[in-house]
């Protein structure tokens, strides 16, 4: 009609207005398209299979973070992966948003239905199948937590041992790339994970490696696993997984070790990895962090800059990793370390370490806590922690550190009361200027947690506009209607 | 003192499986369904490791009553530390009523023959709940027991154990051989390790009979039916203090 513009030359105008009629009517649409798709969820799942109870949606709308809970218009409760594809399928159909949810222990607001849409619930997938013990591997369904599955295992001497604390869904953790404690000595669900059954948008059924293949290693193709392993939902929905399962170690310790200054417990521990010890946890906990533990567990720890330490191996080994941490230990100034040698202490030892976040809490009964994730390389650790803890004193935030210094990566888990908007907005920018700090370092705005909500920007930060466009552009080709959890990651 | 240790390991249900109940009620479902040790059975085997580990006593002896698989809760005794397994053959219609009575009676038998200074078993198992078998054998042997224990000490040829019961912690004090039945507080189980499940496999199991033992399996007890627990109701809302009143009498529970 307008020879010599583009289209979009023409639209431009106008956009913001057609954008607005799209957006009603797209509500107006939505109303009986849902109610078509809800009747042909009931023929999938049957009636107990679909829930558009309140509490059901509330539940199914929110994950363990500050974000807000957006509840999805309806819950689906398939039971395989045909019905996950029918169901897929369905929605495709009638253009509503798929939110794939394993145990909503997320911390970056994954599970968020902004546009409402419909939450896939993989709970009643539960089976732990094809375990084969002497090749080290095991397929599990999306309904299996990391604990059952080594409730499963505890026989056959193999244990999977990613943990991100939480007990969390594997085929989650697939989708967020988790990590954990454990990551500097068996590494996180990039290196971890074989396989994956992934539903496309349109309902699709793809294996990322092939049906049924388990190789340790392949050159075979692009490795599509790994493009699905971190993408939070955006790409497809995760209904199987393959693992690498590792031997239980013969023997484990636990020791605890504190340090007169920050400086000192980093550089300890990054002269440790340097030295080669393969050592199996190393988690660092800055004086504010140990005196929370302490009131928290009613521990005695001294408060001051502390690393937990836990060395896995054969007896004859353990006693060789030992003495060269002590040597280094004690050459930073570090204390007389404390040992936990049987499985009910080293137990007590680590639960101390994983309450650290409602220990953080419970400093500010009544505020609400906000995790950072930043994780950067080993030789840059001591100078971004001491920067970090400097900025909170300056800016007075209650801001414990606690984090895996093995792999770089510590959270910060400031606690802020959410009606105070001044201090609200003062975290917030803390968070920007560490995430900042981080990439300045050549290092990441996030180790473990993912991007969600809450990331986006400084994703667009960490990779640049060519990446952006490449991420962009998969995203397209994947799901064109953009119905795979939208509004998270790009 | 001969300083052996028979622990007496039963093959059960995995506890994270769901059960389910057979179309025709004689009993759940068994087959496919994962099995694996009692988990009282794992806290009983793990003290008598730690009492060899500490030197206290010389050899751990494993035995489990049932067809061939229950060799596979052996093994695993065995890599948890056990020295040698005892598999006494019960199959068919033998196995299917099998009980406390029956288990009991063999594991007076075996503790008669291995001479055996300790008896420790699990206090019950999670399949029947029965609570038996372990004050059963005692019974037989004329023997003292101390059940349900969340610590056991050997002071000479005594034996401390502190009983978890419903007042609180009572602490016994009783002379062996003795039987000992373990509660979920007397220790943390180990995992068995690969190198450990590896020795495991060339360790001895040796088989008996019940006839050998001079053990009569007849069952007094007869299964007459299974059924699952009934179903919850959907529960309903009412508005009003009056509805709920009204509707409480009408189901005559005021």
């Amino acid at each position: 009609m307008f020879p010599g513009l583009t289209a979009t030359q023409r639209l431009l105008p106008r956009l913001p207005r057609l954008l607005q009629r799209r957006r009603v009517t797209a509500e107006a649409e939505k109303g009986p398209a849902l109610e078509k798709a809800v009747s042909a969820f009931r023929c999938v799942c049957g009636e107990d299979g679909v829930s558009l109870g309140e509490a059901v949606r509330q539940q199914h709308g929110r994950d363990e973070s500050v974000h807000r809970c957006c509840p999805p218009d309806v819950v689906v409760f398939p039971r395989c992966v045909e019905e996950v594809s029918a169901l897929a399928k369905i929605c495709h159909r009638y253009d509503l948003p798929i939110i794939p949810f394993g145990t909503g222990t997320g911390l970056e607001g994954g599970v968020s239905a902004l546009n409402g849409g419909v939450c896939f619930s993989l709970r009643n997938m539960d089976q732990v199948l094809d375990l084969h013990q002497e090749d080290f591997d095991v397929t599990v369904e999306p309904g299996v937590t990391r604990k059952a599955l080594n409730a499963h295992l505890r026989h056959t001497g193999l244990w999977f041992p990613v943990d991100p604390g939480a007990d969390a869904s594997l085929c989650g953790m697939a989708a967020t790339s988790a990590s954990g404690t454990n990551a500097v000595r068996y590494g996180t669900m990039r290196e971890n994970v074989l396989n994956l059954e992934v539903v496309l948008a349109d309902g699709t059924v793809v294996h990322t490696a092939g049906k049924g293949r388990r190789p340790r290693k392949t050159s075979a193709g692009y490795n599509l696993t790994n493009l699905f392993v971190g993408s939070e939902g955006t790409l497809g929905i995760i209904t199987k997984t393959t693992l690498r399962l590792y031997g239980i170690p013969e023997a484990t310790v636990s020791a605890v070790c504190s340090f007169p200054s920050v400086q000192a417990a980093v550089d300890s521990t990054v002269q440790v990895l340097q030295a080669g010890v393969p050592i199996a946890r190393i988690e660092f906990l800055d004086d504010v962090m140990i005196d929370a533990c302490n009131r928290y567990n009613s521990l005695s720890y001294p408060v001051t800059p502390t690393l937990f330490l836990e060395f896995h191996g054969t007896e004859s080994s353990l006693d060789e990793q030992i003495s060269t941490t002590e040597e280094i230990s004690g050459a930073n100034g570090g204390s007389d370390f404390q040992w936990a040698r049987d499985a009910e202490t080293r137990e007590r030892l680590w639960k101390a370490r994983h309450d650290a976040w409602y220990a953080a809490l419970a400093l500010r009964p009544g505020c609400k806590a906000y995790s950072t994730d930043v994780c950067v390389p080993l030789s840059r650790l001591p100078q971004v922690i001491v920067e970090t803890k400097e900025d909170l004193i300056q800016n007075k935030i209650t801001g414990p550190l606690v984090g895996h210094v093995g792999d770089g990566n510590f959270h910060c888990l400031t606690v802020l009361d959410p009606s105070d908007s001044d201090e609200v907005q003062r975290v917030h920018l803390f968070t920007e200027r560490l995430a900042r700090r981080a990439l300045a370092m050549d290092g990441t705005c996030t180790g473990e947690h993912g991007v969600g909500l809450g990331k986006r920007a400084l994703l667009c930060e960490e990779m640049g506009p060519m990446t952006m466009e490449v991420m962009r552009s998969l995203k397209h080709t994947l799901d064109p209607k953009n119905l795979m959890n939208p509004g998270k990651i790009l | 003192m001969s300083g052996r240790v028979l622990v007496g390991v039963k093959r059960v249900i995995d506890y994270a499986v769901k059960i389910r109940v057979k179309p025709d009620h004689s009993g759940v479902v068994t087959d496919g369904v994962k099995h694996s040790m009692n988990p009282f059975c794992e806290i009983a085997v793990e003290e008598a490791v730690k009492l060899k580990e500490k030197k206290l006593i010389k050899e751990v002896v494993a035995v489990s009553c049932g067809p061939q698989q229950v060799q596979e809760t052996i093994r695993t005794a065995l890599a948890m530390g056990a020295d040698r397994g005892i598999h006494v053959e019960v199959s068919g219609k033998d196995y299917d009523n099998m009980g406390p009575l029956q288990v009991s009676k063999i594991m007076a038998a075996l503790a008669k023959k291995e001479e055996a200074q300790l008896v420790i078993l699990g206090k019950q198992a999670i399949d029947d709940d029965c609570n038996q078998t372990g004050q059963m054998t005692a019974a037989l042997l004329d023997w003292p027991q101390g059940t349900f224990a969340s610590e056991v000490t050997l002071e000479g040829d005594k034996v401390k154990v502190v009983r978890e019961i419903d007042g609180g912690l009572e602490t016994i004090k009783i002379n062996t051989p003795a039987v000992v039945t373990a509660d979920l507080r007397l220790n943390t189980p180990r995992y068995a390790t690969l190198p450990n499940i590896m020795k495991a496999k060339k360790k001895k199991i040796a088989n008996v009979k019940p006839a050998d033992l001079g053990v009569d399996m007849a069952s007094r007890v007869e299964v007459l039916r299974v059924d699952e627990p009934p179903q919850r109701q959907a529960g309903m809302k009412v508005e009003t203090v009056e509805d709920l009143v009204g509707k409480l009498k009408e189901a005559g529970r005021i």
